[in-house]
């Protein structure tokens, strides 16, 4: 059995106590997405200004749990500034760092070497969230609550 | 007279570690522990009498027939049913109110009418109402709250106005809020409508009578009350059950099937489609025998005790941190303790909980329309049962702390 270091590690437990990127964006003009976790009732609400396929700004709003709350901290701090491509392949790279089952089930998109162009920094301190799978959808909450508003704007 | 004090050795599960601390479970309004008797008379019936019931005439399929049906008698005796006949076996408290709604609702209801149940409900209370809703048109409408989590009744005879059927839980699983099912249905039944309960919470902790309840259909679950998971019962007037269309079809439900029809069995039986759960009625048998040799009157005042005790305690210790949702009066309410501490996220709280081997729920409990009206996305849930005792409630108080202090921003 994991112990709780392993689970809220301090920079993890930073981004919880200090969120970044807090707030909205007026929408429009900037593009906003919800997501929420029904068996906790964490929700988290995106709003994204894009520019030239390139996310210029990005805020959170929501309430949740430590773990969902420091998870959409740290994806808002890894994204301004890259191209939807680009947060897509870190999306892939997070989620496959969060599935425990992807070999069993086949992963939706397994990454790829081409896939690895990012470190995951900061990011990798969600690793032990695995061990603790009833976790894993508040780590990966904002993450599918960002590619289904990437998905959206290509429809 | 009061509870055994090693009532904790009857529960196996009880004397294992989690996380190299002695298990704290205060979870039971989730799902209680079960005593060996309970799981000794169910592995009995596998080893001895395993045959299927109502049909062979051999030795054991009698056996097996005269264990189920002994054990809707005692269920019968141990709810106030005047006749075993009236005790309905479902798969959970779900499912008997799916029953409900769709059997008699399904007859009963139409757009000018309207059913009236809680802003406390379960989903199981709810729902299956809505379903039906959608294919009759009638209305679902919501007894409120007053801000001490009681339901708000001064409204009562205007809420009223066109109801058939009332159904209200006689006790919250988020709240612990002990109705007043009595009154509500001397009312219901002042306008002509039923009144359904939801036992859930109440039939495993307090003495029920349904006549002294006024109830005309009652729904509970075995799993909660020291039973087996997958057994619930319905439990209503035979009258009433008896003008009811049947629910699922299939074998045991019938007198006789031909090429343009059946006809239905008698009570209990219209209800039973196909092969009961036997072992799992069995083991409910065994754990109303059970909570009858402890004497329920003994387990309300243990849990009241309980209840009172963690209250003070709670508060003592941590005073404007904690919030404690519901009645603050413990001879009000069952023992089931929604808290907010601090500003820790109930899974956040409960996490840090299991850490020290302390097992309680965090989340919306299946009442999210109440949850909305505490203004809260989830709780944090101690619940207690008869094993519990004032060294579990101290281990939930000791570990608080270190929770606000990890998560303190």
């Amino acid at each position: 059995m994991s112990g709780l270091e392993d689970l809220y590690k301090e920079i993890i437990l930073d981004h919880y106590r200090s969120p970044r990127h807090r707030g909205e964006l007026d929408s429009p003009p900037a593009h906003k997405t919800e997501g929420f976790n029904p068996l906790c009732g964490d929700e988290v609400l995106l709003t994204f200004a894009l520019e030239d396929e390139v996310i210029q700004e990005l805020l959170i709003s929501g309430q949740g749990c430590s773990i969902s709350q420091a998870s959409a901290s740290m994806m808002s701090a890894a994204v301004q500034g890259k191209s939807i491509e680009e947060v897509r392949k870190l999306t892939r790279q997070f989620k496959a760092m969060m599935s425990i089952h992807e070999e069993s089930i086949g992963a939706e998109s397994p990454p790829s070497e081409d896939d690895k162009p990012f470190e995951l920094g900061d990011l990798e301190a969600l690793k032990g969230v695995v061990k603790f799978p009833v976790r894993i959808k508040c780590a990966t909450l904002s993450w599918n609550t960002l590619l289904t508003g990437l998905d959206e704007l290509e429809v | 007279m009061s509870l055994p004090s090693d009532l904790k050795s009857n529960f196996p599960l009880l004397s294992q570690t989690i996380n190299g601390h002695q298990i704290v479970y205060l979870d039971s309004a989730a799902s209680s522990q079960k005593p060996d008797v309970v799981i000794e008379t169910m592995n009995h019936y596998y080893r001895t009498i395993n045959a299927n019931v109502h049909r062979g005439a051999y030795e054991i399929a009698a056996q097996a027939t005269e264990a189920m049906e002994q054990a809707r008698a005692k269920l019968a005796t141990f709810i106030g049913a005047s006749s075993a006949n009236e005790i309905v076996f479902t798969k959970n408290a779900t499912e008997s109110f799916n029953l409900i709604a769709r059997s008699w609702g399904g007859q009963n209801l139409g757009p000018n009418d309207v059913v009236l149940i809680s802003d406390m409900e379960h989903h199981a209370n709810i729902v299956p109402w809505q379903i039906l809703s959608a294919e009759k048109g009638f209305e679902v409408r919501w007894i409120p709250l007053t801000p001490d989590g009681h339901l708000d009744l001064s409204q009562l005879d205007r809420l009223l106005n066109g109801v058939k059927m009332v159904s209200v839980t006689a006790m919250s699983n988020v709240l612990g809020t002990l109705n007043p099912i009595r009154e509500i249905a001397d009312k219901a039944h002042s306008v002509g409508a039923l009144m359904a309960v939801d036992g859930s919470q109440y039939v495993p902790h307090l003495p029920t009578d349904v006549v002294e309840l006024g109830a005309d259909l009652l729904c509970f679950t075995g799993h909660k009350m020291c039973g087996p998971t997958g057994i619930g019962v319905l439990w209503g007037r035979a009258e009433l059950l008896d003008a009811m269309p049947p629910f699922l079809g299939g074998g045991e439900m019938i007198l006789d099937v031909r090429r343009d029809g059946f006809t239905p069995n008698e009570l209990p039986h219209k209800f039973e489609a196909g092969t009961p759960p036997i072992a799992e009625i069995i083991g409910l048998g065994a754990a109303v025998d059970f909570l009858d040799s402890l004497g329920m009157s003994e387990v309300r005042q243990h849990e009241l005790d309980l209840t009172d005790y963690a209250l003070r305690v709670l508060n003592d210790r941590y005073g404007e941190e904690i919030t404690i949702h519901g009645p603050s009066n413990a001879s009000e309410r069952g023992g089931v303790l929604s808290i907010q501490y601090r500003d820790v996220h109930p899974h956040d709280l409960s996490q840090v909980l299991d850490q020290r081997g302390i097992c309680v729920r965090a989340g919306h409990h299946c009442a999210k329309p109440l949850m909305r009206e505490l203004g809260v996305g989830a709780t944090a849930r101690a619940s207690l049962y008869v094993y519990n005792d004032q060294t579990d409630i101290d281990a939930l108080v000791e570990s608080l702390a270190p929770a606000g202090e990890l998560f303190a921003r």
